[in-house]
C-alpha cells in the first residue's frame, strides 16, 4: 500500500502491519482495545487518508441520512487529527470504498462510526507526530500539531502531506492512542453547521434523485394490484410503439418500462397499467378490527423482564389499560430512486438505502451473481426513518438494467407506488395492569405487548426486496427477524426506565405480517413509550400525585432524574399552574433502548371543543446523549422526532380494503401540515462529554434518539386515527 | 417549440406540450431545485414561482408558460452567494433531510415579495400546501421569520 507520494489507500481486509510505526509515535497509554467499528475493522486507512497536500479523506460506513451524521463524523476526524475541517472530504457507505458497517440505523452512529475515527484519527496524529520527530531528529514530546502541521521548537516543521509521501497510513489500530480531550475541544461539541446543507438549498446535485449520468435512461415501475396478484394477461403492443420507450420488461408478474425522457417513462407506465390484467385476490385481513386480528395471529410469546414477583400485588390498588397503533409508514417526501449501471457483467447501484452491503449481498442472490459483480453506492435521498421502499428501487434499477446494458437507469418511484408499497410499521397493542401500594409507589407492573417484527430489511437474500417476489425466479416475501433485547424491536422499550420493584413484561411476536412491514424510526420504541408513560400519567392522578414528581419517585439513576428535572423546570411545571381551558399537559421519559440517551418531555396540548381535534402546542424537551459532538445536530432532531410523533399520533393510519392498500397519497394518508405545528419546541441537550480516563465504551455516544415520547389526553369521541384506535376506558 | 424563460434567460424547450414543467426543469435544463414529490399537487415538493405565484410545477403543463417568468431556487443565489432566504434557512440550519427545503423556500420567496411583514399566521397559512416528512418546521417557520425581518 505504499502509494509514493500519494498515500488514501483503503485496506478491507486485515493485511501485514507495521506496528513499529505505532511505536514510533510514543503512545505511552497502556494497552486497550479499539472501539466501535475499529474493532472489526481496525486498519487505520480504512478510515483515513491523506494525499500529498494534506487534503484528508473520511471514510465511514454509515450514511448520511439528513441526520447530519457526516457533518459529526467530519468534527471528530478534524479536532483529533488536527486539522481544518474544510481540508476534509468525507467519503459515506460505499461497497466500493468503505467498511462495512451494516445499517446506519438505531442511533448508533456515533457509536460505532464515530467511536472509530475518533480513535483511528488520534492515532493517526500521533504516528504522524513520530514520523515528524524522525524526519527532525527530536523528541515527539517536543513538537506541537495544529492544522495539519507538525511544528517543532525553533519552528522548523512538517506538513502531514510531506510526512505521508512515501509512507503507508495501512496499520493497525491499538485504541491506545491519547484523544484530544473535551476541555481542549475546538471543533468537537460546536454547533458546526451542516456541510450538506447550503449545496441542498442551492440546487446541487446532492440526492440521488438529482443524478444524472451521461446516457441515462428514466424507469417506472407497474406494480400488481396488490401483494398476491398474478399477471393473467398483458398486450404490450401499445406501449413498445409509444415515443421514447426503449424498452419494456416483463418478468414473471414483474412490470417495468424505461424510456429516454421521464415525462415519455410515465406516460408509457400509464399505458403499461392499463395494458395488464391481473388476477386479484381477498388477502387482507379485516380493517374494522386489526388489533383482535393481530392478538389471535400465531405468536411466539417470551417474558422479557421479570423482577422481584412481578405483576400486580394482591391487597395493593389496581389499575389497567390498554393502548392501541395502527400501521403507520414513512411517508418520505421524495419517494425512492435508485440509478443502475449494467456494464461488462457489473452492476453498480446508486441508492439512498441505510445498509449498501447488505443490500449488494440481496441483489447479488436476486440476480444470481457473487457479490463482488455488484456494488452499491449510498447517494442520499429524501429522509427514510427507517426501511421505506430505498432498497427495492435499488432491486428495480438493477433488475431493469440488466436489460439496457451501458445504459445508467433511473427508476423513480410515483407517489402511490411509495405509499402502497413501502415496508409499514407494525400496528401494536399493549395491555397493562399496575398496583399502587400505600405509600403510592408502584409495587407491581405487568405488561404485555403484541406486535409483528420490525426487521425484515435486505440481509443477504432476495426476499427481502420486494421485486424479487415478482421476478420468474420468485424469492418468497421474508421471514421477519427478531432483534435481541436491549436494542429490542416491537418490544423496544417495552421494559419501563423506571426501577420497579416488581415487574413482569411478556412479548407476543406475532409471526403473520399480511401487510408489510419493517423498521420504522424507534421501532417498537414510540409505541411502548406512549403506552407506558400514558399509562405513568394514569397512575400519578390515582396516587394523587404530580406526574413529574410521581416520576423521579420512581427514577434511581441521576441522569435520569436531571433530565426529568430540566425539561418540567425549563416548561414551567407547576402542579398549580393554570392552563387555559381547553388546555391539557403531559410528561414523559424514557431511556432509549434502556442504555442509550435519556429524554424527557413536557407538552401543553390543546382539545378544540367543537371538533375534538387535539392540537401540540408547546414542547419542552431535555435530552441527555452523552458526549454531544454537534449540540444543535441534536436539537434538530430531537424536534423533529416531536413534531413527527405527533404527526404520527394525531393523524396517520394506513387504509386498506380487503383487496388493497387505500392509502395511496396525502389526502388519503393525511400528516400534519403548518397550522399544527407547535408555537415552539424547545430542546435543552444536558452535554457530557466523557473524561479521558473513562472506560472506552463509556465514550459512546448516542448522537440522538430517533424518536421521544410524547403524551395525550384524548377527549371522549375524538375522531383522530388514534383516538379510533384506542380502547374504551 | 415552447421558448420558456427561467430565472432571466430563455431556453428553447422541444418535446410534448403537455410535460409538465417540472420535468422540463429537472431534466433539460438540469435544474435541481424543484424537486419530485408526489406529482399530484398535494406536497409543495416542486414548488417554483411564475411570475409572483407559486405553483406546482408538477402540475403546470409547459404549453401554458410562454412568454411567463419562472423563477426557480436556483434564481435566488448560489452556493457561493445565497440570497436572503437560502441564508436566512442555512443561519436557522432549516433543514434535515432537506428534500422539501427547495419548495419551502420558493413558496416562502413568493410570500415575501407579496407581504414583506407576514404574521406568524400570515406565513403558517401561507405554508400549508408544503410538506415536511423531517419535522422541520419550526426551524422553517424561523428563518422566514428571519428573512421577513431582513426584508422589512
Ligand atoms: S410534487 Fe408537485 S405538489 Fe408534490
Ligand atoms: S427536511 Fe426532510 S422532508 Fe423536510
Amino acid at each position: 500500500m505504499l502509494g509514493g507520494a500519494v498515500v488514501v489507500s483503503f485496506a478491507m481486509a486485515p493485511r501485514a502491519f507495521a506496528q513499529g510505526q505505532n511505536k514510533a509515535a510514543g503512545s505511552t497509554t497502556p494497552a486497550a482495545a479499539p472501539v466501535g467499528d475499529l474493532k472489526a475493522f481496525p486498519y487505520l486507512d480504512s478510515w483515513l487518508g491523506i494525499d500529498a497536500t494534506g487534503r484528508v479523506t473520511v471514510f465511514s460506513g454509515k450514511a448520511e441520512l439528513g441526520q447530519g451524521i457526516m457533518t459529526a463524523l467530519m468534527q471528530c476526524a478534524a479536532e483529533q487529527l488536527a486539522v481544518e475541517p474544510a481540508t476534509i472530504t468525507m467519503v459515506m457507505a460505499s461497497t466500493a470504498r468503505t467498511v462495512n458497517e451494516g445499517y446506519t440505523a438505531g442511533s448508533d452512529s456515533m457509536n460505532a462510526s464515530g467511536n472509530a475515527i475518533l480513535q483511528a484519527a488520534a492515532q493517526l496524529r500521533a504516528v504522524l507526530v513520530g514520523w515528524a520527530a524522525a524526519d527532525l531528529s527530536t523528541d515527539p514530546s517536543r513538537l506541537t500539531v495544529a492544522d495539519g502541521v507538525v511544528t517543532a521548537p525553533g519552528g522548523r516543521r512538517r506538513s502531514y502531506g510531506d510526512l505521508v509521501q512515501g509512507r503507508s497510513l495501512h496499520m493497525k489500530a491499538d485504541g491506545a492512542a491519547d484523544l484530544i480531550p473535551p476541555p481542549q475541544y475546538k471543533i468537537m461539541g460546536r454547533d458546526y453547521p451542516r456541510l450538506d446543507i447550503p449545496p441542498k438549498l442551492t440546487g446541487a446535485p446532492v440526492f440521488v434523485q438529482d443524478m444524472r449520468p451521461e446516457g441515462m435512461v428514466h424507469a417506472r415501475v407497474v406494480r400488481p394490484p396488490n401483494y398476491g396478484a398474478t399477471l393473467t394477461s398483458l398486450d404490450l403492443s401499445g406501449v413498445a410503439a409509444l415515443p421514447g420507450v426503449l424498452k419494456v420488461v416483463h418478468q414473471g408478474d414483474y412490470l417495468a418500462v424505461a424510456a429516454e425522457g421521464e415525462y415519455q417513462a410515465i406516460i408509457a407506465m400509464r399505458a403499461l397499467q392499463q395494458a395488464a390484467r391481473w388476477q386479484v385476490s381477498k388477502t387482507l385481513p379485516d380493517r374494522t378490527d386489526i388489533y383482535a386480528s393481530l392478538k389471535a395471529m400465531p405468536a411466539t410469546s417470551q417474558v422479557i423482564a421479570h423482577r422481584g414477583s412481578g405483576g400486580t400485588q394482591p391487597g395493593s390498588r389496581v389499575l389497567q389499560a390498554a393502548y392501541r397503533r395502527p400501521y403507520v409508514m414513512h411517508g418520505a417526501i421524495g419517494p425512492s430512486c435508485a440509478v443502475a449501471l449494467f456494464e461488462a457483467g457489473h452492476t453498480t447501484v446508486w441508492t439512498h438505502s441505510q445498509g449498501v452491503y447488505p443490500l449488494r449481498a440481496a441483489i447479488a442472490d436476486m440476480l444470481s451473481v457473487p457479490e463482488d459483480a455488484v456494488d452499491c453506492i449510498q447517494v442520499q435521498g429524501s429522509g427514510c426513518y427507517g426501511h421505506n421502499g430505498a432498497d427495492d428501487a435499488a432491486a428495480d434499477a438493477a433488475l431493469i438494467a440488466q436489460s439496457l446494458p451501458g445504459r445508467p437507469v433511473r427508476v423513480q418511484w410515483m407517489r402511490e407506488d411509495e405509499h402502497g408499497w413501502e415496508p409499514y410499521g407494525s400496528p401494536m397493542v399493549a395491555e397493562v395492569q399496575a398496583s399502587l401500594g400505600r405509600d403510592g409507589m408502584i409495587d407491581g407492573w405487568n405488561y404485555e405487548l403484541w406486535s409483528m417484527t420490525f426487521m425484515t430489511r435486505p440481509a443477504k437474500s432476495a426476499n427481502n426486496l420486494m421485486p424479487a417476489w415478482y421476478i420468474p425466479a420468485r424469492f418468497g416475501p421474508p421471514e421477519g427477524a427478531e432483534i435481541p433485547l436491549p436494542s429490542g424491536g416491537g418490544d423496544r422499550n417495552a421494559v419501563p426506565s423506571y426501577t420497579l420493584a416488581n415487574e413482569q413484561v411478556t412479548y407476543h411476536y406475532v409471526k403473520p405480517m399480511p401487510l408489510r412491514v419493517s423498521a420504522l424510526r424507534s421501532l417498537g420504541g414510540y409505541f411502548n413509550v406512549f403506552a407506558i408513560e400514558s399509562f405513568m400519567d394514569e397512575l400519578a392522578k390515582a396516587a394523587h400525585a404530580d406526574p413529574v414528581a410521581f416520576r423521579l419517585k420512581h427514577l434511581t439513576d441521576p441522569r435520569a432524574k436531571a433530565v426529568v428535572e430540566l425539561a418540567a423546570q425549563k416548561f414551567g411545571w407547576d402542579a398549580a399552574q393554570r392552563l387555559p381551558s381547553g388546555h391539557g399537559r403531559g410528561f414523559a421519559y424514557v431511556r432509549y433502548e434502556t442504555i442509550k440517551a435519556y429524554c424527557a418531555l413536557a407538552v401543553e396540548v390543546s382539545v378544540d371543543a367543537a371538533t375534538g381535534q387535539i392540537r401540540l402546542r408547546r414542547a419542552v424537551a431535555a435530552v441527555d446523549s452523552g458526549n454531544a459532538v454537534n449540540p444543535t445536530g441534536i436539537k434538530t432532531q430531537i424536534q423533529g422526532c416531536i413534531v413527527q410523533a405527533a404527526s404520527w399520533t394525531l393523524y396517520e393510519s394506513v387504509d386498506y380494503s380487503e383487496t388493497e392498500i387505500t392509502s395511496r397519497d396525502w389526502s388519503s394518508y393525511p400528516i400534519l401540515r403548518f397550522d399544527a405545528v407547535p408555537e415552539s419546541v424547545e430542546v435543552h441537550v444536558i452535554n457530557r462529554p466523557a473524561s479521558p480516563s473513562s472506560a472506552p465504551e463509556r465514550r459512546a455516544w448516542g448522537r440522538r434518539p430517533r424518536r421521544s415520547p410524547m403524551r395525550w389526553r384524548m377527549p371522549q369521541g375524538c375522531a383522530c386515527a388514534t383516538c379510533r384506535s384506542r380502547p374504551q376506558r | 417549440m415552447i421558448t420558456l424563460h427561467v430565472n432571466g434567460q430563455d431556453h428553447a424547450v422541444e418535446g410534448d406540450p403537455a410535460t409538465p414543467l417540472l420535468y422540463v426543469l429537472r431534466n433539460d435544463l438540469r435544474l435541481n431545485g424543484a424537486k419530485f414529490g408526489c406529482g399530484l399537487g398535494q406536497c409543495g415538493a416542486c414548488t417554483v414561482v411564475v411570475d409572483d405565484e407559486p405553483i406546482f410545477s408538477c402540475q403546470v403543463p409547459i404549453s401554458v408558460l410562454a412568454g411567463r417568468r419562472v423563477t426557480t431556487l436556483e434564481g435566488l443565489g448560489t452556493e457561493k452567494e445565497p440570497g436572503p432566504l437560502q441564508k436566512a434557512f442555512i443561519a436557522a440550519q432549516a433543514a434535515q433531510c432537506g428534500y422539501c427545503i427547495p419548495g419551502m423556500i420558493m413558496r416562502a420567496h413568493a410570500l415575501l415579495k407579496r407581504n414583506a411583514t407576514p404574521s406568524d399566521d400570515d406565513i403558517r397559512r401561507w405554508m400549508q400546501p408544503n410538506l415536511c416528512r423531517c419535522g422541520t418546521h419550526p426551524r422553517i417557520l424561523d428563518a422566514i421569520r428571519t428573512a421577513a425581518g431582513r426584508v422589512s
